[in-house]
């Protein structure tokens, strides 16, 4: 069972990782416009509209 | 005043450069609210166009809410050329403060998100460490390993609680600090009670710990208080985007030179000069030119007026035939439009006093909630002689128990699918109750024009093909509303014809096969007036030496407008029709579809007044319409719908917005609302009956940590699949 020792740190820390990543995408805006980005997927990538 | 016929004269876009913001990096950014906006490829256009520019260094079009934001490096003034970009494109612009709104509902959105992503990362942890704890017991696990995993537990959920648990705390203080109770409060006490009692437990080297249930509860809780607030994100206040349409420029006259004025900032005496197709900014007098005026949007009526000097005009109405220039009478905030602003205010205040099902399902609850939790403690500690820990537990228990997520998520989760079906149908929902007002109705106001009908003249009856020709060919020249519909109804080529004149009001003069052609008023085509008046629009066409024709028009009912009418009727509705059109139009329509109560030459005062009757009366009432004259109705109705033609003020004050040109999406989401309710009430029905079960057993302290898991997540899970048969819909 001492494994677990090693196994609940591990747990933890990638759990962290998600939420970590969460916290990013939300502070970055991207929940911001959830239609738009449905849409935009459908845009094709030229230079032109990529933002610069 | 005489004007060449085939001049238009573009309302110009400048003064958009006191608008700019400039950052710190030296940056300029420019905010636009952009009306018109529906698929990808309108991001797309809008924002690789401006990009082009190379000065341009971002362009973000957010979708959700139409809002556009520019940031370029060069001067303020290129804001002005952007506009004139969007603009050609053939979107509407909005000048728009991103102070006003932006804030408060923004970071309400991301502390919910956040609070939900940390209640979901404590809730994944705990449980991976609780299935453990459930499958095994103090013989098959050792105490210590037990002990370590719920110190774990402890030591994830307490920082969780006390962070997501925020938004119900608060709530909770807020209604205490008011002498109040709400769901928030049994809420927030089983949480602080579940943490701290399992606290109490470790301690103590107890059997059980709570941390996974309160965790769970917080988590479900906030997804159905995140579905809740994205469903109202919406609601705005229509009146402040009233007050918006007065953030728009004017261009006056001082001292010999034309300037772009903010219209809010127009003053008594001040010379305002209105191009076609302008919107006259403020109430003001004609001192020079002569047009036809448009006042649909104040009072509903189709015939456009002529105006001469001397002439007064309300802000808001729309010049339509040849320059003109304004002295203005009274400033934008003593306006008729502001009037309407002040009326629309007046009835959102009154708006307010709707309680949602929802809350008060809630009021009647919370009191259970708290006396159970209290009876369990007294009757474990009191007279089954338990210890006040484990009585204490058992009242915990009990109050988890009873709050159950699926409460929660009954109403939320069945409005955004509701929500998601109508929008498949063009149906925007605009307000989170919109639909729980709507099932609650038993009377619908009509207006007329652009609601029951198209809101345009069309030609009506048969003509013949060669004077048709002429007269369209004559027309194209025109922007009045009816010489457009004389040459869309034409669609063969046009003849050439020459020394085409217009005269504002009157009507069009050319020459043809060297015979004069004329095209316009009775009195311009030198008609004797008929004494009757006809409910149908008329053009006169003559050609030298030959009978004068009369092209009659109507402004057509939507196709289905009968059908709907019956139909509403059909499900025991009263069905009133308000118009500020004339008598005999609006009877003639009403007893064509068959409305029995129709009212004419209504102001929008009139229609209020007749609405609050109506309400003072006890009706539950659904107004339809979609001009400025019904904007006050539609703030004030029980609930409101505006077709997507209406102009933005209708469709900001309407809780409800369809598309399309058809009159049937009122029935469907009328059915919707319904189903709706159905569904909603159902999911009641299974919380409580859920609670039959659990409150019984959680007080005779049956219910264990993992029972109380299993309980709550198949009692949210029916819910939530209950809701989903609203997809089922047709």
């Amino acid at each position: 069972m001492s494994i677990i020792i090693y196994l609940i740190p591990i747990a933890l820390i990638l759990g962290l990782i998600g939420l970590a990543a969460f916290v990013w995408s939300m502070k970055s805006n991207q929940y911001d416009d959830l239609d738009g980005a449905a849409h935009r997927i459908l845009i094709d990538d030229n230079e032109n509209n990529v933002t610069k | 005043m005489q004007t060449p016929a085939n001049q238009v004269t573009r309302p110009e876009h400048d003064g958009y450069e006191s608008l700019v913001k400039t950052n710190n990096d030296g940056l300029n950014s420019l905010s636009l609210l952009v009306g018109g906006v529906h698929c990808a490829l309108c991001i797309q256009k809008i924002e690789s166009s401006l990009l082009k520019n190379p000065a341009v260094k971002n362009a973000r079009l957010n979708f959700s809410t139409g809002r556009l934001n520019i940031t370029w490096d060069g001067a303020p003034i290129l804001a002005n050329a952007f506009v004139t970009i969007i603009s050609s494109l053939g979107y509407s612009i909005t000048p728009y403060n991103p102070d006003i709104e932006r804030t408060t509902q923004d970071s309400e959105h991301r502390f919910l998100l956040t609070c939900l992503g940390v209640a979901g990362f404590a809730m994944g942890n705990i449980m991976l460490l609780s299935v453990g704890l459930w499958t095994t017991t103090s013989e098959t696990m050792g105490m210590a390993t037990r002990e370590l995993l719920h110190l774990v537990s402890g030591l994830i959920a307490i920082p969780a609680v006390a962070f997501s648990g925020r938004p119900f705390f608060r709530s909770a203080f807020s209604a205490l600090k008011n002498r109040q109770t709400n769901m928030d409060v049994p809420i927030s006490l089983g949480l602080i009670l579940a943490c701290g009692m399992s606290i109490f437990e470790i301690f103590q080297h107890g059997e059980h710990t709570y941390f996974d249930s309160a965790v769970m509860l917080m988590f479900f809780l906030l997804i159905g208080r995140y579905m809740d607030f994205r469903a109202r994100l919406n609601a705005r206040s229509a009146a402040t985007d009233l007050i918006q349409t007065l953030s728009g420029f004017a261009t006056i006259i001082q001292n010999d030179k034309q300037h772009r004025l903010l219209i809010r900032d127009l003053r008594e005496g001040m010379t305002v000069l209105v191009g076609v197709g302008e919107k006259i900014p403020v109430d003001s007098r004609v001192i020079k030119g002569q047009s036809t005026i448009d006042t649909s949007l104040i009072t509903g009526e189709t015939i456009p007026r002529s105006v001469a000097v001397g002439d007064n005009v309300f802000g808001g109405t729309i010049n339509q035939s040849s320059p003109l220039t304004l002295t203005v009478s009274k400033a934008a905030e003593d306006s008729v439009l502001a009037d309407v602003v002040r009326l629309m205010e007046k009835a959102e205040q009154g708006q307010a006093k709707y309680v949602r099902l929802a809350d008060r399902v809630a009021r009647a609850y919370t009191p259970v909630v708290h006396i159970l939790a209290i009876t369990a403690f007294i009757l474990w500690f009191g007279f089954l002689d338990a210890s006040w820990q484990d009585a204490l537990m058992i009242a915990v228990t009990v109050l988890i128990v009873t709050c159950p997520c699926a409460l929660g998520l009954a109403v939320p989760v069945v409005q955004v699918l509701a929500s998601g079906v109508l929008m498949k149908r063009g149906i925007l929902v605009k307000s989170g109750d919109a639909l729980e007002r709507l099932a609650t109705i038993d009377t619908i106001l009509f207006d007329k024009t652009g609601t029951l009908t198209i809101g345009k003249p069309t030609l009506t009856g048969q003509y013949d093909e060669g004077l048709l020709a002429l007269a369209a060919s004559l027309s194209v020249h025109s922007q009045h509303p009816l010489s457009k519909a004389l040459s869309s109804a034409y669609h063969g080529a046009l003849i050439p014809i020459e020394n085409i004149t217009e005269s504002a009001g009157k009507g069009l003069e050319g020459l043809y096969q060297n015979k004069i052609l004329k095209l316009g008023s009775r009195s311009w085509c030198n008609i004797p007036q008929n004494a009757t008046e006809s409910d149908y629009l008329e053009i006169w066409f003559t050609q030298e030496e030959s009978t004068p024709i009369c092209f009659a028009f109507k402004d057509e009912l939507k196709t289905d407008s009968e059908d709907v009418i019956q139909k509403l009727k059909s499900s025991h509705l009263k069905i009133a029709l308000l118009s500020g059109d004339r008598q005999n139009v609006v009877a003639s329509i009403s007893q064509k579809i068959g409305i029995e109560n129709f009212y004419a030459a209504m102001t929008p005062i009139d229609k209020y007044n007749y609405l609050e009757d109506i309400k003072n009366k006890g009706h539950k009432v659904l107004m339809v319409g979609d001009g400025l004259n019904d904007a006050p109705v539609l703030a004030g109705a029980d609930i409101s719908m505006a077709p997507g033609t209406a102009i933005d003020m209708a469709q900001n004050a309407a809780d409800i917005v369809f598309m399309g040109d058809k009159l049937s999406p009122v029935v469907t989401a009328y059915q919707i609302a319904k189903l709706t309710q159905k569904l909603v009430q159902q999911n009641f029905a299974l919380s409580i009956l859920y609670n039959f079960i659990a409150v019984p057993a959680a007080f005779c302290g049956l219910i264990t940590p993992m029972l109380a898991a299993i309980a709550m997540s198949l009692s949210s899970l029916i819910v939530i699949a209950n809701s989903f048969r609203l997809k089922r819909y047709k």
